[in-house]
C-alpha cells in the first residue's frame, strides 16, 4: 500500500469546500485526489444548521454568496439530489427598535447587491406570520433565500465527485506535507503518500496546522455551534428564521421537525468532537418556546454540536497561499460556511485552472492579518 | 468528611436501592433518582394503582426478593434524597440535568453510580410495527403495573428467558397464550443442564413453566423462524416456519423480543469507555468487577453495564456502594465484599450458559426482506440502509446514521439500535464489533421545550 499517488490536485479536507471544489476540477478534467481524516462532510460541513442564506452577510461576502446562490436550485443535477434545499426565504426577526434600524441600516448598505430584500413592520409580521410571538418589533426577509439538509448535501457532493472519478480517500489523515521543487508530497496515515502539482487546503478547523506548515500561522479558533431538534411537528415555519443581534436560529424541515440554533457547546476529552451542554440547550429550547408559541409542549428529541473554523474578522480565508505557488487555502468560515461553500469550490477550481477568479477574494487573503499587524505597526 | 461525599445513584431497581442501602449503612446519604413513580425497577415494578393481587400474583417465585427489595427502599426513605418521577436526562463533569414532573434542575454530585437497566432487544420482523405488537418487557409491564393483558389471543415469539416466564404470567394470570414460538432450537436447551450445578432452582422452574404451559394446551415450538404478523390496522395473526413448512396463527396481540440490550448512554454521556462484549453482541461500558467504570468517580451496576438479571443487579448494586465507599477511604467489610464478587462470578457463568440455550438468531437479520421497516421513529427501511451502505460504503453505524436517519428519531436508536447494527455488519461484511455503536446525545429522553431551567434542584 505504498505507491505513490500522482494527481494534479490534492484537496485535504472533504468537506462541503473540498468536495465541490474536488467536483468542479474533476469537470474541467484535472485529476482530483481528496483526502479527509474521517469521513467526508461529517465535520462542520455535515452538522450545521443548514441555513441557505445570503441575507446578514457582510456586503465583501456578496458576491461569492450570489454565486453559489444560483448553484443550490440546480442542486439535482450537479450531485444527484436536490438536498431537500427549498427556497422558503429568511426572515430576519428585530425584537427591538434598535434592531430594527439595524436591518434597515443592512438593507441600505446591500442595496446595490439585489437580494431582494422587503422590510415588515409589527402589523405585517403578525399578518403573514401569525405563528411568531407578538412582541417582535419588524422583520426583514429575503424572499430568495432558504434551507437545506447538510447531511445529505455535504455526503452527495463528495459521492459526486467520486463518481466523476476523484479518488477520495476517508479516514485517512495527512500527516506530512511539505513542497519540493515543483512538487507538493503528502504522506497519509495508512502509508499513502500523494504527489501532486497543485494543494488545496480546506480542512476547515484543522486548516490552520497545514497553513502553518507552509509559513502562514493564522489566527483560526474552534466554536461549537449546537442545536437541538424536536420530533416531527405539522408544518407551521414557513420560513427559515433568524434574529439580528443572534441567540436563536429556527427552520422546519419537509418531515416537520423543527431545527433551532443559537448557543455553543463544548468540546469533549477528544476536541475533534463536541457536545451541547445542558443548559445551553435548554436555553435555546426556552427561546425557541417562547418566540414560536406552537412550541411549547413539543419535545425536542436530541441535541448536537459540531466543530467549526472561526477567524477574528468572521471572514473566512480563501486564495491563494503567499508562500507557496500552488497551494490554495479556504478554511474558516466562522459558522457561515454551508450556503457560500458550492461557489467556494467553483472559485477554487477557477484559481487552479487560471491562477485568477472571476469572483473577487480581496477581503479573504490569508496575509490581511499580517498587513494588518503592520498597517498599525506604521501608525504608531 | 462523609458530609463531603455526595452521591448520586441513578436508576431505583435492584441495583439502585442495594447501591443506597451499601451507602446508607456507611453512613453516606445518596441523592437517588428514578424515573418511575415507585422504585423496584422493571422487573419488581410496583403497581400504580392498588389491587386485590397479592406479591405472590404479580411477581411469582420472587415474590420474597421484590417485597424485601421494595422493604428495603422504604427503610431508606429517611435516610436518602429520593427523587421518584425524574429523568436523567444528561451527565456530564459531575453535574446530572433532571427532569421532574415537567421541571428541571441539575444535581451535581461527587460520585455517581449508573444503574440504569436495560430495554428488550428489538428485531425489525415483517409487521412488527402494527399495533397489538408489544416487546416482552412491555407486556410483561402492562400485566405487572397496570393489570392488563395485551390482547385476548397472544402468541410470545422470540429468544431468552423472558420468554417462558411472560408466557408463563400470562396464563397464570388468566390470558389466553395461543403459542410460544422460540426461535432457539429444542436442542439449544439442553445447555442449560449444565445450568443445573449452577443454579438448579432457576433451571428446575424454567422447564416447569414450560411443562405448565404445555399442559394447558399451549403450543410451545422450538427452532421457528418468524415469517410475518399480519394485519391492517391491528394484529390479526401471525406465521412461522417450521423445517421449511408456514403456519398460520389467529391472534390480537404478539409479544416479542430477543433478549435485553442494556441502557447505557449515561455512561457514554459521562464519558466512560467502551468495549466490545460478544456475549450481549453490544458495546459495553468498561466495567471492573467491582463495579468501577473507565473513570473515577463514575460507577456502574446491574443490566446498564451487561445483561446479567435481577439478581445479579443487586450484588452488583451493593459491590458498586462499596467500591464507592472503599475508594473514599471509608472502612469496608472485605469478606463481603469477597463473597459478592464470588456470586458474581458465578452468575456470569450460567449468564454464558443461558446464551448458547437462547441463541441470538443471527439467520434471521439476514434473511429479512428489503420493505421491512427498520428505524419506525424515521420511518427507513431495512432495503435503505442496505443500499445506502452499498451506495456510500458506509461501514460505521454513526455514519449509517448521518446519512440514512436511523436512531435519529424520537428513540435515538434505543430501539432499532440493535438492529441497525447487525443488518449494517451484514451489509457491509463486517463484524457487529467493526461497526461500532451509536453516540449518544443528550436527551436521552424527549424533552418539553418549555422544560424550566430553574438551576439546582438540590
Amino acid at each position: 500500500m505504498n505507491a505513490v499517488v500522482v494527481t494534479d490536485v490534492a484537496i485535504i479536507g472533504g468537506g462541503l469546500v473540498g468536495s465541490s471544489a474536488a467536483l468542479a476540477l474533476r469537470r474541467m478534467g484535472f485529476s482530483v485526489v481528496l483526502l479527509d481524516k474521517g469521513f467526508c462532510g461529517a465535520q462542520a460541513s455535515g452538522v450545521n444548521y443548514g441555513g441557505v442564506r445570503r441575507q446578514g452577510r457582510p456586503p465583501e461576502q456578496i458576491p461569492l454568496s450570489q454565486r453559489a446562490h444560483a448553484i443550490w436550485p440546480r442542486l439535482r443535477e450537479v450531485i444527484g439530489t436536490d438536498g431537500e434545499f427549498i427556497r422558503s426565504g429568511h426572515l430576519k426577526l428585530a425584537r427591538t427598535e434598535a434592531e430594527m434600524a439595524s436591518l434597515e441600516a443592512y438593507a441600505a448598505r446591500v442595496s446595490r447587491h439585489d437580494l431582494g430584500l422587503e422590510l415588515i413592520g409589527h402589523n405585517g409580521l403578525r399578518e403573514r406570520f401569525p405563528w411568531i410571538a407578538d412582541d417582535v418589533v419588524g422583520a426583514s426577509l429575503c424572499a430568495g433565500d432558504g434551507h437545506a439538509n447538510p447531511r445529505i448535501v455535504s455526503a452527495a457532493f463528495a459521492h459526486a465527485a467520486r463518481m466523476s472519478g476523484a479518488q477520495v480517500l476517508e479516514n485517512t489523515p495527512v500527516l506530512h506535507v511539505e513542497k519540493v521543487s515543483d512538487t507538493f508530497h503528502m504522506q497519509a496515515s495508512g502509508g499513502a503518500e500523494i504527489r501532486s502539482r497543485f494543494l488545496i487546503n480546506s480542512a476547515g478547523a484543522w486548516a490552520g496546522a497545514f497553513a502553518e506548515a507552509f509559513g502562514e500561522p493564522v489566527p483560526l479558533k474552534r466554536i461549537y455551534p449546537s442545536m437541538i431538534v424536536t420530533e416531527p411537528l405539522p408544518l407551521f415555519m414557513s420560513v427559515n428564521i433568524g434574529a439580528e443581534g443572534g441567540g436563536v436560529y429556527a427552520r422546519q424541515v419537509e418531515r416537520g421537525n423543527c431545527i433551532v440554533g443559537g448557543v455553543r457547546g463544548e468540546p469533549l476529552d477528544d476536541p475533534d468532537f463536541s457536545r451541547p451542554t445542558g443548559s445551553g440547550a435548554l436555553t435555546i429550547m426556552n427561546r425557541a418556546a417562547r418566540l414560536f408559541p406552537t412550541l411549547q409542549k413539543a419535545h425536542a428529541i436530541r441535541f448536537w454540536s459540531g466543530t467549526e473554523g472561526e477567524m477574528d474578522d468572521r471572514n473566512p480565508i480563501i486564495g491563494p497561499s503567499r508562500t507557496t505557488s500552488g497551494l490554495f487555502h479556504a478554511f474558516g468560515f466562522s459558522g457561515a460556511g454551508f450556503q457560500i461553500a458550492p461557489g467556494v469550490g467553483e472559485v477554487l477550481a477557477e484559481l487552479v485552472r487560471d491562477g485568477e477568479s472571476s469572483t473577487s477574494l480581496d477581503s479573504f487573503s490569508i496575509d490581511r492579518f499580517t498587513r494588518a499587524d503592520q498597517a498599525r505597526t506604521r501608525v504608531l | 468528611m462523609k458530609e463531603r461525599v455526595r452521591p448520586l445513584i441513578i436508576g431505583a431497581g435492584p441495583a439502585g436501592i442495594r447501591a443506597a442501602e451499601a451507602l446508607v449503612d456507611a453512613g453516606i446519604k445518596p441523592v437517588v433518582v428514578d424515573e418511575a413513580p415507585l422504585g423496584g425497577g422493571q422487573i419488581y415494578r410496583q403497581r400504580i394503582v392498588p389491587d386485590e393481587r397479592t406479591a405472590r400474583d404479580l411477581y411469582g417465585s420472587e415474590a420474597g426478593k421484590a417485597t424485601a427489595l421494595h422493604k428495603t427502599l422504604a427503610g431508606l426513605q429517611d435516610r436518602i434524597d429520593y427523587r421518584p418521577r425524574t429523568l436523567a436526562w444528561n451527565i456530564r463533569d459531575n453535574i446530572a440535568d433532571v427532569m421532574t414532573d415537567g421541571r428541571g434542575g441539575r444535581i451535581p454530585f461527587s460520585h455517581v453510580i449508573l444503574s440504569t437497566g436495560a430495554t428488550d432487544r428489538v428485531l425489525p420482523i415483517p409487521g412488527w410495527t402494527l399495533p397489538g405488537v408489544f416487546t416482552l418487557g412491555g407486556a410483561q409491564i402492562a400485566l405487572k403495573s397496570q393489570g392488563c393483558a395485551i390482547g385476548e389471543q397472544i402468541v410470545f415469539l422470540g429468544s431468552g428467558p423472558l420468554l417462558y416466564l411472560v408466557a408463563w404470567q400470562y396464563m397464570k394470570a388468566g390470558g389466553h397464550v395461543a403459542a410460544v414460538l422460540d426461535t432457539a432450537p429444542l436442542s439449544a436447551k439442553f445447555h442449560l443442564l449444565r445450568g443445573l450445578l449452577l443454579y438448579p432452582g432457576i433451571v428446575v422452574r424454567g422447564i416447569r413453566y414450560v411443562a405448565d404451559l404445555m399442559a394447558r394446551g399451549v403450543k410451545v415450538r422450538f427452532g421457528i423462524e418468524p415469517v410475518r404478523i399480519e394485519g391492517d390496522t391491528q394484529v390479526k395473526g401471525l406465521v412461522w416456519r417450521d423445517r421449511g413448512t408456514d403456519h398460520h396463527i389467529a391472534c390480537d396481540a404478539v409479544g416479542y423480543g430477543f433478549a435485553l440490550r442494556s441502557e447505557t448512554q449515561l455512561a457514554d454521556l459521562a464519558g466512560c469507555q467502551f468495549v466490545f462484549d460478544k456475549r450481549d453482541r453490544a458495546w459495553q461500558p468498561v466495567c471492573d468487577g467491582a463495579g468501577r467504570s473507565s473513570k473515577p468517580g463514575i460507577y456502574l451496576a446491574g443490566d446498564g453495564v451487561r445483561i446479567s438479571g435481577a439478581d445479579s443487579a443487586e450484588l452488583a448494586g451493593e459491590r458498586a456502594g462499596l467500591a464507592l465507599i472503599e475508594d473514599c477511604g471509608f472502612p469496608v467489610d472485605k469478606v463481603r465484599i469477597e463473597v459478592l464478587e464470588r456470586r458474581l462470578n458465578r452468575v456470569q457463568r450460567f449468564r454464558g450458559i443461558l446464551e448458547q440455550a437462547f441463541p441470538f438468531p443471527e439467520s434471521l437479520v439476514r434473511s429479512l426482506a428489503d420493505d421491512v421497516l427498520l428505524c419506525r421513529c424515521e420511518e427507513v427501511s431495512i432495503g435503505n440502509v442496505r443500499s445506502s451502505a452499498q451506495k456510500f460504503d458506509i461501514t460505521d453505524l454513526n455514519r449509517l446514521k448521518a446519512l440514512t436517519r436511523v436512531g435519529m428519531g424520537r428513540c435515538q436508536g434505543r430501539v432499532c439500535g440493535s438492529g441497525a447494527a447487525e443488518i449494517l455488519a451484514h451489509a457491509s461484511g463486517r463484524s457487529l464489533e467493526d461497526v461500532g455503536r451509536l453516540r449518544s446525545q443528550p436527551p436521552i429522553k424527549p424533552l418539553p421545550l418549555d422544560l424550566s431551567s430553574d438551576g439546582e434542584a438540590a
